[in-house]
């Protein structure tokens, strides 16, 4: 198949060669050479053909490009129709995913917590009882109601280790959400890639290009959301509490 | 002393709320956006506000705002913990009335510190 882009392009040429062939041409008809004349009446007309070919070529381009764009109009109808509904329910799947593991590990953490410090009494308790015993402060009753102390905090120790380590492995089991969040988010970052392509390839046709597109103004009443190192935007962001601090104390705080 | 947090994911607020306890503070309610924290804070004699900025229906600074313009409210210490941190915006608290400001993420040892000199603050 021969390439449009192969096909003879000289359009400025025809007009001064078309010219001079026609005053050859009378010359010959004058002179009586009908000979030349028959020949130059050829190179004309196949000089027409060439014309209609090239015509013919610039149709087939635009054809072409059209049922291109065509193609690209239904990816990006098939992007707004499938693919970010999709993305939606992905990164939605993200939020309740990245939440789970929270609640999982604050509910590990919390239960923890709760054990230490009910250990903690316990010990301190039973402590202060042993110094009194070792100054030989205790009553008969009192060393009894010591011996039960150190008899619970044993047994309370030895069973809340056992739950203490369960909830330490909980909290490493919700982790996992890390390894599969991100592969979904990978696959958003791709589509709005993919989009992004599409959307400039659109903006090419368009004739928009003469119009360079800038950053359009920021939704007003939008708030900024969380600072993402590498993501400039256009009002100055303060990267850490210190820039914050500092800027506070420098209006009076 | 009673202390309010309000926040609309309740992870943070569970986060906040476990920091408090460790320094000392027990005594916390919960709140998940504007509009429920004020009606709280009318009725609870809170002695601290803590409230992130960006949550549906009020935020955190149409909060401070209200409290700042509430006769009964209007002295209370509110700190905010929020993940904006354009320099617009801490102005902005800042004009509110906003008594600290902390950006997330943050740790332990800012919210012990920040607290802890707006009650030096206010105690001077």
């Amino acid at each position: 198949m021969i390439s449009i882009g192969e096909l003879p392009v000289s359009d400025t040429k025809p007009k001064d060669n078309l010219l001079e062939k026609l005053k050859k041409l009378i010359t010959h008809l004058e002179s009586g050479d009908d000979q030349q004349a028959l020949v130059l009446l050829d190179e004309l007309s196949s000089g027409r053909d060439s014309y209609l070919f090239l015509e013919l070529g610039k149709l087939t381009r635009k054809l072409h490009d059209s049922l291109t764009n065509f193609q690209l109009d239904t990816r990006l109808i098939g992007l707004a129709n499938n693919d970010i509904p999709d993305a939606k329910e992905r990164l939605n799947y993200v939020i309740s995913m990245t939440e789970q593991s929270a609640n999982r590990t604050l509910g590990a953490v919390e239960q923890s917590i709760a054990i230490l410090d009910d250990l903690q009494d316990q010990a301190v308790q039973v402590n202060q009882n042993w110094g009194r015993f070792m100054r030989k402060e205790l009553s008969i009753d009192e060393f009894r109601e010591l011996t039960r102390g150190v008899t619970r905090l044993l047994e309370t120790a030895g069973a809340q280790n056992l739950t203490v380590r369960n909830n330490l492995n909980e909290v490493l089991m919700a982790q996992e959400f890390q390894d599969l969040t991100s592969q979904i988010i990978r696959k958003v970052i791709r589509l709005v890639e993919e989009l992004e392509v599409n959307m400039i390839t659109l903006i090419k046709i368009s004739g928009g290009l003469d119009k360079t597109p800038g950053a359009g103004p920021e939704a007003s009443g939008d708030l900024s959301g969380p600072a993402v190192p590498g993501v400039s935007t256009s009002k100055a962001s303060l990267s850490s509490q210190d820039e914050v601090d500092d800027l506070l104390s420098s209006l009076g705080f | 002393m009673k202390i309010l947090i309000v926040d609309d994911f309740s992870t943070m607020r569970r986060i906040i709320k476990n920091l408090l306890r460790d320094l000392g503070f027990t005594n916390t309610t919960e709140a998940d956006d504007g509009n429920t924290a004020l009606p709280m804070l009318r009725n609870g004699n809170f002695d601290f506000l803590i409230t992130d900025w960006n949550m549906p229906g009020m935020s955190g600074l149409d909060l401070l705002k209200t409290v700042r313009a509430d006769a009964k409210l209007c002295k209370l210490p509110v700190l905010m913990v929020t993940a904006e941190s354009k320099k617009e915006q801490i102005i902005e608290a800042a004009q509110a009335g906003v008594n600290g400001y902390i950006v997330k993420p943050f740790t332990a040892a800012t919210l012990k510190e920040k607290i802890e000199k707006i009650f030096e603050r206010l105690n001077a």
